[in-house]
């Protein structure tokens, strides 16, 4: 069992890296990018055997404590 | 007085915060391995030193905030002990949830190597209380993330109960209403990004960061 984790800065948190990328993708020739949010993506290997629900609170309690920081940063995941 | 050093793999300021604790300033000093579950009822101060603890993995202090250590650590802070945590030891501290807020890249998405002027802020805290309110000190930076990030509300909050210690004079790395330096609500736990360590000996350039130490050394003193 995968679970695909999604950590991404919150609304109000200024991403610096986000900004340089989206000035360089106009550099490019993508003017109609209007903003860009860099974040984090983390793969998490669980055994099969555990049942999908405490997989779900399990990554819960991951994200809260460790995966992200959610002063600043958001999570979601989604479990295949 | 009794200085403990913690020690975690990828700290690289923990000999010259020994050095200036126990060869400059003349503390019984010690340095504590992350690892142990360290008994910490006879000292009277901790450092957190500056360094890449575990490569910065994830996000800087984010994984040694789960150090055996930092549950004592913890409960030492709790107990009204000083901690003062520098630059990487300031990012512990704020991920383990000893002082509020967070950090994000610099805003120039550089590492910054420079020295910075610091104007105290708050010179009731026992760091500081041997410095003067407005005094401007000179110390050097060296990081990556400093750029300091708090919500509006504890903002306020650091400012109406004099939790910002020091800001900078230029702001380097964008850090919010330019803070260098917090305290929690006691104000035993201090964090800042400049390196005092690196700025206590003439042959360095400045020994404007001894006045750190030697607050808190006096005001242990004083307390005994």
């Amino acid at each position: 069992m995968i679970a695909r984790v999604y950590v991404t800065l919150k609304e109000g948190v200024l991403d610096p890296q986000g900004k340089t990328v989206q000035k360089s993708l106009h550099s490019i020739g993508f003017k109609e990018v209007s903003d860009v949010r860099v974040g984090k993506y983390i793969e998490v290997t669980l055994p099969d055997s555990i049942e999908r629900a405490e997989a779900q609170k399990k990554l819960e309690r991951m994200c809260e404590q460790l995966l992200a920081n959610t002063i600043i940063e958001n999570y979601s995941f989604n479990i295949i | 007085m009794k200085w403990g050093v913690i020690v975690f793999p990828g700290s690289n300021c923990d000999h010259d915060c020994y050095h200036v604790l126990k060869h400059v300033l003349h503390q019984d000093t010690h340095f504590l391995w992350h690892k142990d579950d360290a008994h910490l009822d006879d000292f009277d101060a901790l450092v957190l030193p500056g360094g890449f603890s575990y490569g910065d993995y994830l996000r800087t202090g984010a994984i040694a905030q789960f150090s055996p250590v930092m549950k004592s650590v913890v409960a030492f802070a709790k107990k009204g002990g000083l901690v003062l945590g520098i630059c990487n030891g300031f990012q512990i501290l704020l991920e383990s949830g000893l002082l509020p807020g967070a950090m994000l890249r610099n805003a120039s998405l550089k590492f910054i190597c420079e020295s910075v002027t610091l104007r105290v802020e708050n010179s009731k805290n026992p760091f500081t209380h041997q410095c003067q309110k407005g005094e401007e000190l000179s110390m050097p930076i060296a990081h990556m993330e400093g750029n300091y990030f708090i919500d509006p509300e504890g903002l306020k909050k650091l400012k109406d109960q004099g939790q910002i210690i020091f800001r900078y004079v230029k702001n380097p790395n964008g850090s919010q209403d330019d803070i260098a330096g917090i305290s929690n609500e006691k104000g035993n736990v201090l964090g800042l990004m400049p390196h005092p360590e690196r700025a206590s000996e003439s042959i360095l350039g400045s020994q404007d960061g001894r006045r750190l130490f030697e607050s808190a050394i006096h005001s242990l003193e004083s307390n005994r």
